[in-house]
């Protein structure tokens, strides 16, 4: 932990301001109001120049005197508190940390200030891009979710860990991975390959797909967390590793992909740190099926919802690219969708010896 | 007794039939022939006079005694209701005192274990001459009601005397009674049983004593019983009748040696009601021939004039002819087909109806009195309906209603809050209400589903008065529904005198006055939810504000002036929540409830409504008994409310939950048996107060 001043940091001048609205709002025998960035797509608009996902201007009040509010706006002060007191103490901890320290039984009453987590998690989201702070500038991490393996050394709490050495199990991805928190030292690998499924992952690291290829594999379990998604944009930036996505054949996979590319429509206040607009799809694609002769038994049926989902992503105006319009109304039309798993129906290696090697040698990819 | 031959034979023929039933099934015919072969003269060896014993035995179950628990409610009942019965004629606001002792043979019995009690009933009521004295309580079916249309609690003369008989045939004790008829009188003392053979008294006992009451009566009873609390006990009786009858002061010594006073609070005598004659439609046709035999009029016409109500000279003569007798034809020897047209011709001539003076109801003043002096609520609502006639007898139906959960006062210790964990929510209130049903000011409490008053209750839509409901249930939540029948002639389903029976004028009455006593609570129930919703709002701000300083403050690095801004967020508040507009919503205003007669309100800042009525109940509950302090976990001090000219009832916000259990726990005492919160209760020995004041 290296910011440790006695003066308050950047982020706890930002936090005690909400403390200022309010006393300057009683002042004038005025509502305070807090003013939050709509996290949502009307208010996120495509820099195509960028390739990134920004944020818009439009802002929520939130009002103290307002029967519907008035909780919420409650709950942001006190976990405004909370966060402060982190600064204070110069402590990260969890979200779920947060939500039991500033949960108790308002006096007088049966009531607590929060019922339950999903209630603060929200609020300090709302922190986040109304401060426009980080989460660790803020100190709060998430879990750690996600894996490495490859030839990169990092330094982290003066620990030196080779991602080369560690097995087939790798490095677990820390939620927070600021150069403040994890260094890297050296990084001899050619490309990062993330990769949506922690099976797969595992199947191309058993294979030491990554020695042979000289490259990284990430993978974040499913939706990449900050930390995955912030190290790969890391190597991709301080090391000029192109960045490879392998994601199952569906809206889900499209969208993880989007995500990493040009950012999240929650938090598109983070695209710029987070978002690789260079980032690659390799596949599955909907083309692959065909190319690979993979037998319609090994799909699955689209339900109502990858449909409307899908259609949603058509509108989207990052998937505007003709060749991503075709990807995804191939797959509409094939009404099937395709797990990365189902390469295991031709071999249980097929994955590593032939399908990545042939797509990665015919750049056969999606921007 | 007139038909003690016809039961005889009556009981003695069932209990031969039922001594041959276990033979036919095997063999049909010789049991067919063993019926037969009973000749009249076998029959009439059996038949004989059964004596008054006999017949108590086998009637017990109809006169209130089929079990030990009902029996001892049945001789406190009797004896209450003549004490009550006596002063109300005699002009006098009664005062009466029960007292129920255990009577162990050695060892102490503890009283829910023993099945022996004393039950003494005192009054001060007008006494009873001496000559009567063993006739009363030792002869059955004797009385000075039974001949006579008029409103009273005992109607057969069997009441008292049946008690006594009760007592002797279970302990073989006397009844003892003392009575004096005025400061100049000597006061007598009495030991009396009934001579099962003859049914006529036998004195053991006749002495003058010194009683220290100028006036009035005592009887004792020795009776075998089970003393019981909760539903349908000697407790939930009492103070049934204490709500009924606020005029009385009753003061209740349970055989665990706890006293129980009920104030008077209400210090007007019910009317006098007048006797009036029975009115051609209300009478039976047996009950008409026993007039034909009893009358002292020699003629029809006359008989028919003087001994009905509403037959004047012309329409006896027109009865007469449209019967087709002779006006002047002797009234004794009318029977058989001639004395049923002249029945049939009086159901079939139009009368007026009979007058209605002649009923006394308890009034609405008086109901609200009862309901707000042992119920603890928020609402308080009592309706009187105009006299109606059902067959001939002039009735009243009264209802009234107590709602809701008292808001706690505040001098009490509040209970701490329990934080609550994930997933804890409050837990639903599913409290059904109660019904309590009377009949002549006496409380009913057995066959309740039976009951053309709980009918009704069942058969109103407490839907439209913002209540809950399921199909065919009584309304939800926390209410007591009170209804009262008032008649010359209440007519029971039984002669047990349990539940009220089914008539369309009846239940027409009592559906119009819990309709009106609805209206009234739909009224108040929505008043003080858009009060609540107001307040409610007013109240989020209230403790959001708290929060959000002490964490505005820690931001500051605790440097903050709290409260400065504290006021500053609380007058922001106050004006987004309509200020002068949500007090006067909130009853803070105080003015009173609109479109609501004869109800009380009690709000977190003190009552509305008939406020005289309530604060008389206030009065009297602080005066006449002094503070009781008990020591038992749980039970309230008797007295929290201070006697003053502008009665409030300090309590915290309606809203807030640590009142509702304790107001529920209070609320159900009516019914649960514990000690009421309002009751005065004294254990001997435990009360660091002085005892009841003399
Ligand atoms: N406590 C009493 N004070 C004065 N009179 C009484 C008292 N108890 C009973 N009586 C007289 O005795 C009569 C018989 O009483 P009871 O047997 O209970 O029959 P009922 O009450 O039905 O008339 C009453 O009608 C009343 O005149
Ligand atoms: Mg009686």
């Amino acid at each position: 932990m290296a910011t440790k001043t006695k003066n308050p940091t950047v982020v706890e001048k930002k936090l005690i301001g909400l403390a200022d609205i309010v006393i300057q709002a009683a002042e004038r025998s005025k509502d305070p109001t807090l003013q939050i960035p709509i996290r949502a797509l009307s208010n996120v608009s495509f820099n195509e120049k960028k390739g990134l996902i920004e944020m818009g201007s439009k802002k929520q009040e939130r009002s103290f005197f307002n029967v519907g509010m008035a909780k919420r706006f409650m709950q942001t002060v006190l976990v405004a508190d909370a966060l402060s007191e982190l600064q204070r103490a110069d402590l990260t901890t969890s979200l779920r940390e947060i939500y039991y320290r500033t949960k108790h039984t308002i006096k007088d009453s049966h009531e607590n200030t929060f019922d339950a987590q999903d209630e603060s998690d929200p609020v300090i989201e709302d922190l986040e891009v109304s401060l426009a702070a980080l989460r660790e500038e803020l100190h709060v991490s998430a879990e750690n979710r996600g894996s490495i393996v490859g030839p990169v050394v990092f330094g982290d709490d003066g620990d030196r860990v080779d991602c080369s050495k560690l097995g087939k199990g790798g490095y677990s991805v820390p939620s927070i991975v600021e150069p403040e928190y994890l260094e890297i030292r050296r990084c001899t690998a050619d490309f990062v390959l993330l990769v949506e499924k922690g099976t797969q992952w595992n199947r191309l690291s058993e294979d030491k797909f990554w020695r042979r290829y000289n490259c990284i594999l990430l993978t974040g379990n499913g939706q990449p967390p900050r930390g995955v998604r912030r190290l790969a944009c890391r190597l991709h930036e301080e090391h000029r590793l192109p960045v490879y996505v392998l994601v199952d054949n569906d809206p889900w996979g499209y969208y993880i992909y989007s995500v990493v590319k040009q950012g999240s429509i929650n938090l598109a206040f983070e695209s710029e740190r987070m978002a690789i607009p260079k980032a690659k799809f390799v596949g599955l694609s909907s083309a692959d099926p065909e190319n690979y002769e993979l037998p319609r038994n090994v799909g699955i049926k689209l339900n109502d919802k990858d449909i409307a989902r899908a259609k949603e992503l058509l509108n989207y105006q990052w998937f505007k690219k003709p060749a991503w319009q075709a990807e995804i109304k191939r797959m509409l039309a094939s009404g099937l969708k395709y797990e990365l798993d189902a390469l295991a129906n031709k071999d249980f290696q097929y994955l590593t010896k032939k399908y990545l090697p042939k797509k990665l040698q015919e750049r056969d990819w999606l921007d | 007794m007139a038909t003690k031959k016809a039961s005889a034979s009556e009981t003695e023929s069932i209990s031969s039939a039922s001594r041959s039933t276990p033979e036919p099934v095997a063999t049909k015919k010789p049991a067919a022939k063993s019926a037969e072969r009973v000749t009249a003269v076998e029959m009439g060896a059996r038949q004989r006079e059964i004596s008054v014993s006999e017949f108590f035995t086998k009637n017990r179950h109809l006169l209130g005694f089929d079990n030990p628990r009902k029996a001892l409610l049945t001789c406190v009942k009797e004896a209450v209701d003549n004490a009550l019965d006596a002063c109300e004629e005699a002009g006098i606001l009664p005062d009466v005192t029960v007292r129920l002792e255990v009577v162990s043979n050695g060892q102490p019995v503890a009283a829910s274990q023993a099945n022996r009690f004393r039950v003494t009933v005192t009054d001060n009521g007008p006494g009873i001459v001496r000559q009567q004295i063993p006739r009363i309580f030792a002869k059955l079916l004797y009385g000075s009601k039974f001949h006579r249309l008029r409103m009273s609690r005992g109607q057969q003369g069997i009441g008292i005397s049946a008690a006594g008989m009760y007592g002797q045939l279970t302990t073989g004790k006397p009844v003892k009674i003392i009575s004096r008829i005025g400061p100049k009188a000597a006061a007598h003392f009495f030991e009396v049983q009934i001579d099962t053979k003859k049914n006529e008294p036998l004195v053991h006992e006749n002495k003058q004593i010194d009683w220290e009451q100028p006036r009035g009566t005592q009887v004792t009873l020795e009776v075998e019983g089970k003393y019981q609390k909760g539903r349908a006990s000697v407790d939930e009786w009492l103070e049934q009748t204490s709500i009924a009858n606020p005029h009385v002061k009753l003061i209740y010594h349970t055989p665990e040696g706890e006293t129980k006073e009920y104030a008077r609070t209400y210090h007007e005598l019910p009317p006098q009601p007048r006797e009036i004659k029975p009115h051609p439609y209300g009478i039976e046709f047996g009950m008409l021939l026993k007039m034909l035999q009893d009358t002292k009029s020699h003629t029809v016409a006359g008989f028919l004039e003087s001994d009905f109500c509403r037959v004047s000279a012309q329409i006896a003569e027109d009865i007469c002819k449209a019967a087709k007798v002779s006006p002047d034809a002797k009234p004794r020897e009318l029977k058989g087909p001639v004395a049923e047209t002249l029945y049939k011709t009086l159901q079939e001539t139009k009368l007026m109806a009979p007058p209605t003076n002649c009923i006394s109801p308890i009034g609405e003043k008086a109901i609200l009195s009862g309901l707000y002096k042992q119920i603890k609520g928020e609402f308080y609502t009592a309706v009187s309906r105009p006299p109606a006639v059902y067959r001939g007898n002039p009735f009243i139906i009264e209802a009234g209603l107590a709602y809701g959960n008292r808001p706690q006062d505040q001098n009490k210790p509040q209970q701490p809050t329990m934080p609550k964990a994930e997933g804890e929510g409050e837990e639903e209130d599913s409290e059904l209400a109660r019904v309590i049903r009377y009949a002549n000011r006496v409380p009913l409490l057995y066959q309740q589903s039976a009951c053309s008053t709980f009918k009704a209750v069942l058969s109103t839509t407490w839907k439209n008065y913002g209540l809950t409901q399921s199909r065919g249930a009584l309304p939800g939540g926390p209410m007591v529904i009170f209804v009262h029948m008032a008649s010359v002639w209440v007519p029971f389903t039984s002669e047990s005198k349990e539940a009220i029976a089914d008539y369309d004028e009846i239940q027409k009455e009592i559906t119009l006055a819990l309709r009106e006593c609805g209206r009234r609570l739909g009224l108040f129930v929505r008043r003080r939810e858009r009060a609540a919703s107001e307040f409610r709002r007013r109240n989020i701000f209230e403790l959001y504000i708290e929060e959000v300083v002490e964490a505005c403050n820690r931001l500051k690095g605790g440097k903050l002036p709290k409260e400065k801004l504290k006021a500053q967020l609380q007058k922001i508040a106050s004006a987004r929540t309509g200020g002068q507009k949500t007090d006067h919503a909130l009853g803070k205003t105080g003015a009173g409830p609109e479109g609501l007669p004869h109800s009380i309100i009690v709000t977190a800042e003190g009552i509305e409504g008939e406020t005289a009525v309530a604060s008389q109940v206030e009065a009297d509950q602080a005066g006449t008994a002094p503070r009781a302090t008990s020591d038992a976990p749980g039970e309230t001090t008797p007295i929290e409310k201070p006697a003053s000219k502008a009665p409030v009832v300090k309590a915290r916000h309606p809203e807030k939950s640590p009142r509702k259990a304790a107001a529920k726990s209070e609320q159900t005492t009516l019914f649960g048996g514990k000690s009421g919160s309002k009751m005065k209760t004294a254990k001997p020995g435990k009360s660091t107060a002085p005892r009841k004041q003399k």
